[in-house]
């Protein structure tokens, strides 16, 4: 799926994003690289500007200055291939509440034109332990269940970038431990991903890099690998001024 | 089906099947042109020589203030529960939302416009299910629905959606109404294609200039 149309050797790669709403500037001249295969989650305090680098890389706002790559694709260029390649989940499940779970995949599915999507959408249902689900209306569903219908609408189209924000709001540990192992595996090996939340143990638990957004700008950078939790906990006090 | 016409087709049936289960849209804007017809009626008492005069009016506005309350629950229903979101994620084209949003509105339209006549009817005793007069509404509609759903965006993102809708769209469709009124007017009364020509080549030329624009405007109206 990725038919990257210049240089696609990192799966994110921004360079001097600046982000502003009028006088306010919300991200300033951000830097970002993240390797294929990397779950790189970014922690951040409230108004840090998590959301809106969230929402520039889902193409959902334009930049105000800078370079941003996503799949290998260059977001002033190609915006829709972008799209096709990315899989977002947000804090709303992004359903029609007077839909079956089902239609909300099916109209999911047309709108990236994929093919044998009964196929499909039984298959990604299955993955979530949504099956028994889909033909039940979504408002009639649980917000756990919700939640997990709308991780399965995020990979219907297994996308190999994923965009997570804040996606355990809502989740039981059951459906916490999918969105580690089934989410984040795609079809054709393990998905990219960006997560941004506030819960530093899903955090450090799930991600092999993790990162401090304060300011807008990423002020830390560290394979987690290299880091434990009390380490962790230190540095974001030191960056952001913010005791965990 | 090539890709814009399937998204269209998808956007068009979901919104449908959606309205099937709530009837949100259809039952508000029936109530609304019921109430003004049946309102109109009682307050005007027209005699038979005078219905053709006013009745044609009354029709529109029904139409015209009915079909504003239904554009402004398009919106609402996407952008409510970050719907719309879930939309612009998508690799669709931002064209093909807007052409399966306003279809999606135009068949709402029609049908409780369809539904009003028969009242109509009664209430003015005409004889609405005329070629010429079916034709007009169809495309005063279309011209509506095109700008309508241009303008639904706008509001959507305003904190006072409901007055702004109204206040955009109307100015900008009054003379497509006024058309519309005035061509209606001698359908009713049984005058000729040649009569209503002028007035039906103006309202088609409205409903290209709003589709093409406002399908242009659209993508920009919803990046943020």
């Amino acid at each position: 799926m990725v038919e990257a149309d210049g240089n696609a050797s990192l799966a994110i790669a921004v360079r001097g994003l600046t982000k502003t709403y009028g006088a306010q500037v919300i991200l300033r001249d951000l830097d970002l690289r993240v390797a294929w295969g990397d779950f790189l989650t970014v922690f951040g305090p409230n108004g840090a500007g998590k959301t809106t680098l969230m929402k520039v890389l889902a193409t959902l706002s334009r930049p105000t200055k800078g370079e941003v790559r996503v799949a290998g694709f260059d977001l002033s260029k190609n915006p829709a291939a972008i799209r096709r390649n990315i899989g977002v989940v947000t804090h709303q499940p992004l359903l029609y509440g007077d839909l079956t779970a089902f239609e909300n995949l099916s109209f999911q599915g047309r709108m990236f034109g994929l093919e044998q999507l009964e196929e499909r959408i039984e298959r990604t249902a299955g993955l979530m332990g949504i099956g028994r689900y889909l033909g039940h209306k979504v408002d009639t569903l649980s917000h756990g269940m919700q939640k997990r219908v709308s991780l399965a609408r995020a990979i219907l189209h297994d996308p190999p970038v994923l965009l997570l924000d804040e996606p355990e709001t809502g989740l039981d540990q059951e459906a916490l431990s999918m969105l580690a192992e089934v989410v984040v595996s795609g079809e054709r090996g393990r998905r990219t991903v960006l997560m941004v939340t506030h819960s530093l143990e899903r955090g450090l638990a799930l991600s092999n890099r993790v990162a401090i957004l304060t300011g807008g700008k990423i002020a830390y950078q560290e394979e987690r690998a290299l880091v434990d939790e009390a380490g962790f906990k230190v540095a974001y006090s030191r960056f952001t001024g913010v005791t965990l | 089906m090539t890709g814009f016409w399937a998204t269209v087709s998808a956007l068009v049936w979901k919104d449908i099947r959606a309205e099937l289960r709530t009837k949100d849209v259809v039952i508000s804007v029936l109530t609304f042109a019921l109430l003004s017809l049946v309102i109109f009626n009682f307050a005007l008492r027209p005699s038979p020589q005078v219905i053709p005069i006013v009745a044609p009016g009354v029709l529109w506005v029904a139409f015209t203030f009915a079909g504003v309350l239904g554009l402004t629950r398009t919106f609402v229903l996407e952008k409510d529960r970050g719907n719309l979101e879930g939309l612009l994620l998508t690799p669709t084209s931002r064209e093909a939302i807007y052409v399966g949003k306003m279809l999606g509105s135009l068949v709402f339209m029609l049908v409780a416009e369809v539904v009003v006549l028969p009242l109509f009817a009664v209430l003015f005793n005409l004889s609405p299910f005329r070629p010429g007069l079916l034709l007009v509404m169809l495309l005063t509609t279309i011209g509506f629905t095109a700008v309508g759903t241009l303008f639904s965006a706008i509001a959507i993102n305003t904190r006072s959606r409901e007055i702004m809708l109204p206040m955009l769209l109307l100015p900008l469709v009054v003379p497509v109404i006024i058309a519309a009124v005035v061509a209606s007017g001698t359908a009713l009364e049984g005058g000729s294609w040649s009569e209503m020509a002028k007035w039906l080549q103006l309202i088609a030329v409205f409903d290209v200039l709003a589709l093409v624009f406002s399908a242009f405007a659209f993508e920009q109206v919803l990046q943020e």
